[in-house]
């Protein structure tokens, strides 16, 4: 591509996030996500003449939590401002936001990319505020129409700085962020109920530039793959825009998921005069030192540190690390699992796989389900012993699943134990020998597949339940040695 | 100086309609707010701590507890015209 050769990429990016406080920011309304329309307003957040907002001590809390997990500096004073702008969705025609003393600033995130290297974004700053009700039209109607169960949900926003190369590098920054805000389980980070909303800042420069070019901003993206594909789109497009010697014009674009193009908002510009001002209704908030340190003691492991304590403590792949931190339940069950098995990449194997498939399909933290670690050992063991196979482990898994029954109690009544007393086997090897002749020249000649034939005859026989590795022995052993 | 320009920008902002006389003299109402202004950004105010609010309180919190909301029919009382649940308004286009 030609950007690669002349042109550098730089992208910022805003993330907008729902706090699942069970409240609003500013009044006592409920906190939530669906339902029937404007069924969670109040005189407060539908902006009606009178009425005073008063700070919920949730969102402060959680907004330092996010502040600190993004290694912020936490500002010990902080303000409320008027962001001014009409349209619909905002009843007050002002959003209460934070302009100059925004709760956080100054941080970082560490963002493991392909190459196993750690790539870090600044953060430039991260504020709260509140979010705007819900529009809705269609191309049918002349009319639209409004919501305002939203109006009100406590948002933080989180910027970076513009530190990011590539719409891959743009991916790997939101899934780390994603995963971060949710092991400090503030947020559903849900970007299809819009809980997580990302908004992206892209320019590009002639190689060895270090001013940077015009950029626009992307928005309407409703997925990290969209997020990345409308980068793709826009830096092409600047690209031949340049090329051509035409200049970038600062503007919004919306992403279009079905025609994957980005188009100009062509809104009227004075949209972006907001006029700031300190919200004189909200009174400023201190924040003291002892208060930050007792957020910080609340924060639990983050998935960075997480991921190089498994590979250091537990020997596990890379691969398997990374898997398991995307996870923390998943990853708690690991840890529960390692204590009472000495075989780590066993319990991987199970967990990265079947469970994980089985976690999926059933859209449930394992936490939610009714595996148990005890019950997965005492799986992984019967199938280490060969009294399952393989394959029946997947159906018991299944049935654990399902039941919550016993491994054991699994295994007798499902009959699923493998054949393994000498008596029985002998006498199968005895009569496949008979009865395979030519089979038996050709493994003499040693020609593997051959006895691989025959051991599946064995299981046919026993209707699968011969334990393979054993009636192969006798096989080998009758054959050569008679 | 504040053109007549800057006041119908401003008046825009506000959604304000001004008649013509109005914009002539809010113009020059608006020059003498301005240079005050300039009077004041004159003093020394490097050592003074920015006032965000003019009362001497802090701190003022709400628990994170649910209280009951209006009702639709509550809510959509205000409106001038209401559909299907929400505020029906003249068509936004994105
Ligand atoms: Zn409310």
């Amino acid at each position: 591509m030609e950007t690669t050769q002349q042109f550098e990429t730089v992208i910022g990016l805003e993330v907008h996030l729902q706090l699942k406080t069970k409240t609003k920011i500013f009044c006592s309304c409920a906190n939530d996500f669906g339902g029937e329309p404007n069924t969670r307003t109040c005189p407060v957040c539908l902006g009606l003449p009178g009425t005073l907002p008063v700070f919920n001590k949730q969102v402060l809390d959680y907004g330092i939590k996010i502040g600190l997990a993004l290694n912020c500096a936490i500002n010990n004073v902080i303000k409320f401002d008027r962001k001014n702008y009409y349209y619909p969705d905002l009843p007050k025609a002002y959003q209460i936001s934070q302009f100059d003393l925004p709760i956080a600033k100054d941080g970082f995130l560490l963002v493991p990319s392909l190459n196993n290297e750690l790539k870090k974004i600044r953060i430039h700053r991260a504020h709260l505020e509140e979010d705007a009700g819900k529009l809705m039209h269609d191309a049918v109607h002349p009319y639209s129409l409004v919501d305002y169960n939203r109006t009100g949900t406590p948002l933080m926003e989180i910027v970076s700085s513009p530190d990011m190369h590539s719409p891959q590098d743009a991916y790997d920054y939101l899934q780390t962020l994603k995963l971060t805000l949710q092991y400090l389980d503030v947020s559903d980070c849900d970007m299809e109920k819009g809980s997580l909303r990302c908004d992206a800042n892209v320019s590009i420069r002639p190689k060895g530039e270090t001013k940077l070019g015009t950029k626009t901003e992307l928005k309407n993206m409703n997925s990290f793959k969209a997020v990345k594909a409308a980068l793709e789109y826009e830096i092409a497009r600047q690209t031949s825009v340049m090329l051509s010697g035409d200049k970038i014009i600062q503007e919004t674009r919306l992403w279009d998921e079905n025609k994957q193009m980005t188009f100009s908002m062509r809104s009227k510009e004075e949209a972006h005069d907001y006029r700031y001002f300190p919200e004189p209704d909200l009174v400023p908030f201190t924040i003291s030192d002892e208060k930050i340190q007792s957020i910080k003691k609340m924060i639990p492991e983050l998935p960075i540190d997480k991921y190089h304590r498994f590979i250091e403590h537990y020997h596990l792949s890379d691969y398997d690390a990374r898997l398991l931190i995307q996870d923390a339940p998943l990853a708690d069950f690991f840890e529960i699992c390692a204590k009472n098995f000495h075989d780590t990449k066993k319990i991987c194997n199970w967990l990265n796989t079947q469970v994980l498939q089985e976690l999926n399909e059933r859209k449930a933290p394992i936490s939610k389900t009714l595996l148990t670690p005890d019950n997965l050992i005492m799986l992984i063991q019967k199938t280490d012993a060969g009294i399952i196979s393989n394959l029946a482990a997947k159906d018991v898994l299944k049935i654990i699943f399902e039941t919550g029954k016993q491994t054991e109690q699994i295994i007798e009544e499902q009959g699923l134990a493998q054949i393994s007393d000498d008596v029985t086997l002998e006498k199968i090897a005895d009569d496949l020998i008979r009865e395979n002749q030519k089979v038996i020249e050709q493994i003499k000649n040693g020609e593997q597949k051959a006895l691989g034939f025959l051991i599946g005859q064995a299981m046919k026989k026993m209707n699968g339940k011969a334990n393979p590795k054993k009636i192969g022995d006798i096989l080998q052993r009758r054959i050569f040695h008679g | 100086m504040i053109s007549q320009e800057d006041v119908q920008y401003v008046a825009s902002l506000s959604r304000i309609h001004l008649k013509k006389d109005e914009v002539e003299c809010l113009s020059k109402d608006l020059e003498k707010i301005v240079d005050y202004i300039k009077k004041l950004e004159s003093l020394e105010t490097a050592n003074i701590q920015p006032t965000s609010h003019v009362l001497p309180i802090q701190n003022v919190f709400r628990e994170d507890i649910i209280k009951p909301s209006l009702s639709q029919k509550e809510a959509l009382h205000f409106s001038i015209e209401q559909h299907q649940g929400c505020f029906k308004v003249p068509k936004i286009i994105e």
